[in-house]
């Protein structure tokens, strides 16, 4: 259900940066999401539909690249992706463990229509 | 007509973030301090607000604002234990933001308020992407939830700095790996403070008032 909030803030920056630019139309929005960001891009779709509707951004396509979570442990080094039940290194079991991706969640850029 | 790309690269909770720096400058500027509860439903966070209040309201003036979808029960039980209470209802939404929070502070006079306490609404997934500018987040785990929260979870684990194991009492009743559920919180949130606690046995209570009360002492000399 969050993904009503977070589509409305997707469509204020996307309205903002197009009108700085003078937009009559917005074709295309391209935003990233991290595996570990909670999003789910079928329900942001389902909300963009509706939401942009009678701005310049309808019919927008909604463009999501999906960044996969990778997490390094801090004894061995070792980089590793998400996996189910375990939280600890593969190589060597150490708990110390940080995201290196996987948490993005951004609006990396917006194709535009001008007049000019 | 032209076609063109505009790169523009910015954090779609960029706004939400912006509220909560307000809401954070205004709580300093108050000296109030602020805990930001969340939890899965029925894990238990209005009866430790309620206990909180009970232990509390004494030596501090408490305010507490409670989301929920529906109703206003938990800031009732709030305001009888002793707290002004305020209720936010969201009207289908599934966690509090920091705008609503912002909207909510006007009501509420903090200046004659030291302690806040925000209920976020029982969820486990939304609550952790919004940050609300409390001074703490803190998440309640239950027993009964299951040893495996951490692991089906891990963006709420990760994001707070303090953990409370409620019900601690039913550990003899129900299937729970206290080793394997810590090994997930030590791999998450390594330096996170955890209590154990129970809210019906009193358990671990009082270490809770104990944290809280040093806040004060800490940061908000007034």
């Amino acid at each position: 259900m969050h993904e009503l909030t977070i589509t409305e803030n997707i469509l204020e920056i996307a309205l903002r940066n197009a009108t700085k630019s003078n937009a009559t139309q917005i074709t295309d929005i391209h935003l990233v999401i991290g595996q570990l960001s909670a999003v789910i891009g079928d329900s942001v779709q389902f909300y963009w539909d509706y939401i942009s509707k009678d701005t310049i951004a309808e019919g927008a396509v909604l463009h999501f690249r999906r960044i996969v979570a990778k997490f390094q442990c801090m004894e061995c080094h070792f980089e590793f992706p998400l996996r189910p039940d375990t939280l600890t290194c593969p190589s060597c079991q150490g708990f110390r463990i940080i995201t290196i991706a996987g948490d993005e969640f951004f609006l990396e850029s917006i194709q535009i229509e001008n007049l000019r | 007509m032209t076609n063109r790309m505009i790169r523009i690269k910015e954090n779609i909770f960029k706004s939400n973030d912006g509220y909560a720096a307000e809401i954070r400058q205004q709580l300093d500027e108050n000296h109030v301090f602020s805990i930001n509860i969340m939890a899965s439903p029925g894990a238990g966070k209005t009866s430790l607000i309620e206990h909180t209040i009970t232990n509390l309201s004494k030596q501090h003036s408490i305010a507490v604002i409670d989301g929920d979808i529906a109703t206003s029960i938990d800031a009732d039980r709030a305001s009888a234990a002793g707290a002004k209470a305020f209720q936010i209802n969201t009207d289908g939404a599934c966690h509090l933001d920091a705008k609503m929070i912002s909207d909510k502070l006007v009501e509420l006079d903090l200046k004659s308020v030291d302690f806040l306490i925000i209920e976020n609404v029982g969820n486990l997934v939304c609550p952790a992407s919004f940050k609300l500018g409390t001074h703490k987040n803190i998440l309640i785990a239950s027993i009964p939830e299951g040893d495996d929260k951490p692991y089906k979870y891990p963006g709420i684990y990760r994001g707070v700095d303090i953990l409370i194991i409620n019900k601690i009492d039913l550990l003899p009743y129900v299937p729970f790996n206290m080793d394997y559920f810590l090994t997930g919180i030590q791999a998450l949130n390594p330096g996170v403070i955890i209590f154990k606690i129970s809210c019906q046995t009193g358990d671990g209570l009082l270490n809770w008032f104990d944290w809280v009360d040093n806040q004060f002492s800490k940061n908000f000399v007034l």
